[in-house]
């Protein structure tokens, strides 16, 4: 039995102190190791950027891939190999912005693999320039005088485009957000949380109050298996509920693949193989 | 008549026309009579219209190439006539579709012409005008005193899954074809007959295009993964793979575009499966940046690009030998990748089953390079040696190996560059494949560790001799001596080695793999060489560019073709010959 260290190599996080990135990390670790899994059972999919940096100290399998990336790199694992856990890490530039035709690829194919999107609305990184979810009208060193494109609702845009788990997180509230990762690696299927992290830097300097009057918890009360419903509920932007938006049971892209049975191909042996058959074809 | 000339056959006029299906009939009927036989089709990008041709080579001997000269012409519009006409040999006789329009007297002087009236004849035999195409396989059949009952047979199975209702007025058709040119066309006169092969010499063909016989090779290799986007005129790669996926137990996927592609081949290949993707130029400029991760994290990858003129989107049907030094230089950064260039389906089979080797052996990308023009034309080949194929996965590790090492590196420095693999799912073998340079396990570095960025940057560049000496040498085709050597890669084999056969003097340097080059490896090749040609379907002369680049070889001359068709083996012997 693993436990959450296991999860954690020997190198240093580089992230600034209290970035919202530490909460994530610590709620992976949890969530992999409750849920009995070992760092050898575990691929990571990493993309550029500060969340990205996080493939130095997520110990696993680790594939650390390129801007906007991660997501197709993950989807290639899992495709090949359906036995692993597979969880693709980005952030809102590279999620919404670079990989946004992977990412509406993967909701379509219903590949099953997590995909946690570290949303802190801005290009941090790089200094703080506009991303897709920065709010319009916001100044930042690339939009001096105010961002003039509206903010992309991600939630809104997975349930569009076929995701069959859908969710929202908060980075600091851990156990929550543990418990949404868990659900997401049992969920047979695509599943996006979109993790709400505040940016010490380029974020406002009172993000953290601001998220707390904005944060709320979805309760029992909430159905996720309604997409009307759940659309309606993804596109709260003054209130910002937490927790499973929207879910759907259906085939995974590997399950249909059931000549496989259940097997990938990267984990068997490779052999030559006759084409005495298919070639007589070319008669 | 002998047959042991070549003869060309070819078909022009509507898209949608049949014109492919009447080539592939006839391609098949001289194969089943024991003649050898090369066709590739012209057609624009789009689904119906347009002018398509269908040409066809035939020869009792080997042939590489189609060819220019062009002995049996059926026209079916005046577009196609006026297109393909000034390759009709004096001896040559020219069918055309009387009911769509008449030739000019310009057109039909010096030359034999012969009325079709298809839509007439069809109707006064019955026939659905659908048929009419088999109606002119029946006219060139008595043109060509071809063997009926072998007609008859192909016939039969091209029509057979439509039904016995099709293929009983094809055969219809076939019969009124063959008694309308018996009756109306001095089918004597015409200087070309396809006889059969006797039974006991025939050769058992195989009628494949390179694109084919990579498929092939893939499923023989053992290769479990292919990721590729569409694109002209790699996609019958992926069609073949996707209908095959099933049976031989392999993953087929078409993505969201070219990035995901290579990035989805990727993730696959440091999983552990044996990965390719298939594209054109323009797909693969959209993957450039994955080949430097590729190279970066040192996963395996075969990549196959077909080529076609570019620049943008160029002339997408068409052919040209464009992108060798794109393919050799693309990336940012320095590192190795390896460049194969099949010059015909046979090399394509064994190319592509050795290119999983490589990329699997030294961990690094591998191409393979073809083209619209063998992509898509059809050979006749006698076999495919399967018992050539090996497979060779590398330095990648058991679990029982993992477990006995104190310490797993996967990015070990060692003297031949090469590292021990793992992959994921398997105990005592975590690391991370990192798109920042990287220490021995995989952690990244920054420039405050310059020693480690030299180290890792010498362990990649370290493999180039080991790659060098696995790479397939260059052959050597023609004389021993000859007044000039013509040098070239990929798909310029064909048409000279057809050329070769009028140039007593001349030989050829085929060059397998153009990329990476030893100067001193090439040095030795040209030895003795008097007069070094570069033969190349591109405008600058590509090959010959790297030659120098990379070797300090300078050719003597660059005989180039980049109007978007291939070489014919006439074009060849035209300008050798001013040399000679």
């Amino acid at each position: 039995m693993a436990n959450e260290s296991d999860f954690k190599t020997n190198v240093k996080p580089t992230w600034c102190p209290g970035c919202g990135n530490f909460g994530i990390w610590s709620a992976v670790q949890k969530a992999l190791a409750e849920l009995g899994r070992k760092p050898y059972e575990v691929a990571f999919a990493f993309d550029i950027g500060c969340c990205g940096n996080g493939a130095n100290w997520h110990n696993g399998y680790v594939f650390h891939s390129l801007h906007g990336r991660s997501l197709p790199v993950a989807y290639g694992i899992k495709l090949t190999n359906p036995r692993l856990t597979v969880i693709a890490d980005a952030g809102d530039g590279a999620a919404y912005g670079e990989g946004t035709n992977h990412f509406l690829g993967a909701c379509r194919g219903n590949i099953d693999i997590v995909y946690i999107v570290h949303n802190n609305h801005s290009y941090s990184l790089t200094k703080g320039q506009a991303s897709p979810t920065t709010a319009q009208g916001r100044k930042t060193v690339s939009t001096p005088d105010g961002l003039i494109e509206r903010p992309l609702n991600s939630l809104q845009l997975a349930i569009t485009a076929g995701a069959t788990f859908v969710a929202q997180g908060y980075s600091d509230d851990i156990q929550h957000l543990k418990e949404l990762i868990k659900q997401a690696i049992n969920h047979r299927g695509f599943a996006l949380i979109d993790v709400i992290q505040p940016c010490v830097i380029f974020n406002d300097p009172d993000i953290r109050q601001q998220y707390q009057k904005m944060i709320y918890k979805l309760d029992s009360g909430y159905q996720p298996n309604d997409k009307i419903k759940a659309y309606r509920k993804a596109g709260e932007t003054k209130k910002l509920p937490i927790g499973v938006i929207y879910q759907e049971k259906t085939p995974t892209y590997s399950d249909h693949l059931k000549y496989l049975k259940g097997n990938g191909v990267a984990n068997q042996v490779v052999k030559k193989r006759s084409i005495k058959k298919l070639l007589s074809q070319f008669r | 008549m002998k047959t042991d000339r070549v003869l060309t056959w070819k078909i022009g006029g509507l898209a949608g026309g049949g014109q492919k299906a009447a080539g592939l009939i006839f391609t098949k009927a001289c194969a089943r009579a024991g003649l050898f036989t090369f066709d590739s089709s012209e057609y624009p990008s789009l689904i119906r219209g347009g002018l398509v041709t269908y040409r066809v080579s035939v020869s009792s001997d080997p042939v590489n190439a189609i060819y220019k000269d062009t002995q049996l012409l059926i026209a079916l519009t005046a577009e196609a006539l006026d297109y393909c006409l000034p390759d009709v040999t004096a001896d040559g006789v020219v069918l055309y579709d009387s009911d769509k329009f008449k030739p000019t007297p310009a057109q039909i002087k010096g030359r034999k012409f012969y009325a079709l009236p298809l839509e007439a004849l069809a109707k006064s035999a019955g026939i659905k005008s659908i048929a009419a195409n088999v109606i002119i396989t029946g006219a060139c059949a008595a043109l060509l005193d071809f063997d009926f009952k072998i007609l008859t047979t192909v016939v039969t199975e091209s029509f057979a899954e439509k039904g016995k209702e099709v293929v009983a007025m094809n055969l219809k058709a076939l019969q009124f074809g063959f008694d309308y040119a018996q009756n109306n066309f001095q089918v004597k006169d015409f200087g070309y007959k396809l006889k059969p092969i006797e039974d006991h010499k025939k050769p058992n063909f195989f009628i494949v295009t390179a694109n084919d016989t990579l498929a092939l090779a893939a499923v023989a290799a053992g290769c479990n993964y292919l990721v590729s986007y569409p694109m002209t005129p790699a996609s019958s790669i992926l069609h073949s793979l996707a209908d095959w996926a099933e049976e031989v137990g392999m993953i087929v996927k078409q993505p969201e575009d070219e990035i995901g592609a290579i990035h989805m081949a990727l993730g696959g290949s440091f999983a552990g499966a044996r990965a390719m993707t298939a594209t054109s130029g323009g797909g693969f400029a959209l993957m450039v940046e994955a080949l430097t991760l590729a190279a970066m994290t040192e996963t395996p990858l075969v990549i196959v690009e077909s080529q076609r003129p570019a620049p943008a989107t160029g002339l997408p049907t068409w052919t040209e030998q464009g992108d060798l030094s794109f393919v050799a230089h693309a990336g940012h950064g320095d590192f190795l990748r390896i460049v194969l260039a099949p010059g015909d389906p046979e090399e394509s089979f064994y190319l592509t089953a050795q290119a999983f080797n490589l990329a699997e052996k030294w961990q690094v990308p591998v191409f393979i390079l073809l083209d619209k023009y063998i992509s898509e034309a059809h050979k006749s080949i006698i076999d495919l040696d399967e018992s050539k194929i090996t497979v060779d996965r590398g330095k990648m590790l058991t679990n029982q190996q993992l477990a006995k090492l104190s310490k797993f590196l996967r990015y070990q420095l060692t003297k031949d560059g090469v590292s021990p693999r793992s992959v994921p799912g398997q105990p005592n073998g975590l690391h991370i494949a990192n798109s920042d340079e990287h220490d021995e396990y995989g952690f990244t570095i920054e420039g405050f560790n310059p020693q480690m960025r030299n180290l890792m940057m010498e362990k990649r560049a370290a493999k180039f001799d080991g790659i060098i000496e696995d790479l397939p040498e260059p052959e050597l085709i023609g004389p021993a001596q000859a007044k000039i050597t013509l040098i070239g890669w990929g798909s310029v084999k064909g048409p000279i080695v057809e050329a070769l056969k009028q140039l007593p003097d001349v030989n050829y340097l085929h060059v397998m793999a153009p990329w990476p080059l030893s100067e001193s490896f090439m040095r030795a090749k040209i030895k003795g060489v008097k007069k070094l040609i570069a033969i190349e379907n591109n405008q600058s002369g590509q090959f010959a560019n790297l030659l120098r680049e990379a070797t300090g070889i300078e050719v003597d001359e660059r005989l180039t073709k980049y109007d978007g068709a291939q070489f014919f083996p006439e074009e060849i012997i035209d300008n050798v010959n001013k040399f000679l």
